[in-house]
């Protein structure tokens, strides 16, 4: 009886599961399905990439694109080499003080973009931040880098926890290593794949940021699916598209080096 | 001037004296280990000696050099750890060799040298593996291996074998021993587990509560134990309180029976004093003959631990434990027996309550 029962509830929960699944699938996949569908009808009774083509030939694409890709490049390099010696010295010196870490990296989460703007805005109105084109810009990549913090913080925090801080920052004291060389040597290369998913994470919001980069007149790619999407019918769904197609192949990257790195990561230790 | 000296070392945290006048002097080559209960502060002891904690007074001299504020990376001083710390990105190779790629070594010359600290740990072929891919054991012989590469001044090991299998912590313990003979590199070694001590040292410091309790060869740290502390902690002991019936002839009193112990005991106003005895010398029914000290007791239980049966004897308010060799002979006692204890005078340690003598 008892082996009857158990194979019986198995197929409940699996009955389950499945529905859960299905119906999970649907609310993800019918949208963009949708989207996908309605940007190929550009041309009347045909299905075909003239909203694509469009999108991909416009000079007004390449230009916004690029500009937020080398604006989300230099936002994750300086968020690296902000957080990740500041994720490792409150690890080693200050941990009592990761709650309070926590906390303040939270606050990007907390504090909207308009408000985070328009205080930017006033500190540094009549400075030469807001007086020329490369100042707005030196505030636009200020402003991501804290867009950034929760993201960059919390994954190499976690990439922190994963291996023995001081035992490692020791032993590569005692054999001679200055502090350049630690991080350089030691902590980077351990963090990488923690540091990689967070830098992942700010690329696909930096390259779909609006509010910021619209506010501080900057010609990112967020204003100009903006833009698109107000003088244009099956493009905006094509960049829809687009936009999801790099934000996957992103994280298809980030999952592609991790499996590659994935040996060298593992804990080693007392087991 | 030894080659290593501890000198008045104290280290405070707020009100808490962690480590406590520590005076100390190591010669070239010597293995010593500092043994004690967890918070003794032997691995504070250590990591001021490595450079990780700068003491709050006193000195710490290496090789003639005044080291007690000199950052780790200057001090030329290998660590070994109890987490092994490997850096898990780099090969076995990779990991012996960073400490020579970190002083600027020409690659031929780290490429030799690791070979040979591979050899000695009997990993050559371990070379290009991570340290995933290496057992608990492997990954300490590396971590030895990359301390010793630098060829440092003194070698520090903080528990290195205390999250392996008791195995392998012997065979390990031993190739350690090997490995410090052969390099003759002057060693401290953390542990609190006495059989390490015992078996791996030149000498001992025993620790408790942030002081020297007693320093000493492991046969005199055995034998000698000069305080309560040390008799407990090194090895099992029998530790009985006497009270004093003439001094100058020790004569003593234990439970109203009369015995005596070696030389003269200290005068003191309490006549009561703690004797300690290690079960292995007191014997059953008598081999001693008549100087020595005999006392009536019953057998209250009897364990049987293969080379040895241990007896436990209730004389009136204190039992003792008495170990006997298991021979084809032995007969062991049966609970209730009445029995007569024997063993020498000299046998009798003399426990002192102050700590710090070295023997």
């Amino acid at each position: 009886m008892a082996p009857a029962a158990s194979e019986n509830d198995m197929r409940h929960i699996n009955f389950w599961s499945w529905l859960w699944i299905i119906i999970g699938a649907i609310y993800f996949f019918v949208p963009l399905i949708a989207t996908l569908l309605f940007s190929l009808q550009a041309k009347r009774d045909e299905l075909g990439f003239t909203a694509y083509s469009n999108v991909l030939s416009s000079p007004a694409f390449f230009n916004s694109f690029s500009f937020s890709f080398w604006t989300a490049v230099t936002t994750i390099s300086i968020s690296a080499l902000l957080i990740v010696p500041t994720a490792y010295w409150v690890h080693l010196r200050l941990p009592r003080l990761r709650p309070v870490i926590d906390f303040i990296t939270l606050l990007p989460f907390v504090v909207p973009a308009v408000v985070l703007v328009f205080g930017l805005i006033r500190t540094y109105n009549r400075t030469p931040l807001t007086d020329s084109r490369q100042g707005l810009y030196v505030l636009l990549v200020g402003s991501y880098v804290m867009l950034s913090i929760p993201y960059m913080y919390r994954a190499i925090d976690t990439g922190l926890r994963a291996i023995d801080v001081r035992a490692l920052t020791e032993a590569a004291q005692s054999l001679g290593a200055d502090w350049f060389t630690i991080m350089t040597r030691v902590i980077f290369p351990n963090v990488y794949i923690a540091l990689l998913s967070g830098a992942f994470i700010t690329f696909a919001i930096v390259m779909g940021e609006f509010t910021i980069a619209f506010l501080l007149a900057q010609p990112a790619f967020g204003p100009y699916i903006s833009l698109l999407s107000s003088s244009k019918v099956y493009e905006p769904s094509a960049l829809a598209i687009i936009s999801f197609g790099l934000t996957w192949a992103s994280i298809g990257v980030v999952q592609w080096i991790s499996h590659s790195f994935s040996g060298q990561s593992q804990i080693t230790g007392p087991r | 001037m030894a080659f290593l000296e501890i000198n008045d070392v104290h280290k405070i945290y707020g009100q808490t004296v962690v480590v406590d006048t520590f005076n100390l002097q190591i010669e070239q080559g010597e293995f010593v280990s500092f043994l004690g209960p967890s918070g003794c502060g032997k691995t504070t002891t250590l990591r001021m000696v490595a450079g990780f904690i700068v003491p709050t007074s006193g000195s710490i001299v290496i090789n003639a050099v005044d080291v007690t504020r000199m950052p780790p990376n200057r001090r030329n001083v290998g660590m070994v750890f109890q987490s092994y710390a490997l850096f898990p990105n780099m090969t076995v190779a990779a990991n012996v060799g960073f400490g020579l790629k970190v002083a600027g070594q020409p690659a031929r010359a780290i490429k030799q040298r690791v070979a040979e600290m591979l050899e000695i740990i009997h990993m050559t072929e371990y070379a290009t593996r991570y340290p995933y891919q290496l057992s608990g054991g492997q990954q300490q012989r590396v971590a030895l291996a990359r301390a010793l590469a630098i060829q440092p001044q003194v070698l520090l090991l903080d528990e290195p074998l205390s999250a392996l299998d008791a195995k392998i912590r012997i065979s390990l313990r031993q190739e350690i021993r090997t490995i410090q003979r052969q390099l003759n590199i002057t060693t401290i070694y953390v542990t609190h587990d006495q059989e390490e001590a015992l078996s791996l040292s030149d000498r001992i410091v025993v620790m408790n509560q942030g002081r020297i309790e007693q320093i000493g060869t492991p046969f005199a740290i055995y034998n000698r134990p000069r305080t309560r502390f040390v008799a407990s902690f090194v090895g099992t002991l029998n530790v009985l309180t006497a009270e004093v019936v003439d001094a100058a002839t020790g004569r003593i009193m234990i439970d109203g029976q009369e015995i005596h112990v070696n030389g003269i005991l200290p005068d003191h106003p309490d006549p009561s004093l703690a004797i300690a005895l290690r079960p292995e010398v007191i014997s059953l029914n008598g081999v001693y003959g008549q100087t020595a000290n005999h006392m009536q007791g019953t057998v209250e239980d009897v364990t049987f631990l293969g080379p040895v049966v241990r007896t436990r004897v209730r004389f009136d308010q204190h039992t003792i434990h008495l170990d006997s060799f298991n021979t084809p002979q032995l007969v062991p006692p049966r609970n209730g027996d009445s029995v007569t204890v024997s063993f020498p005078p000299e046998a009798c340690l003399v426990l002192s309550d102050t700590p710090g003598a070295e023997v």
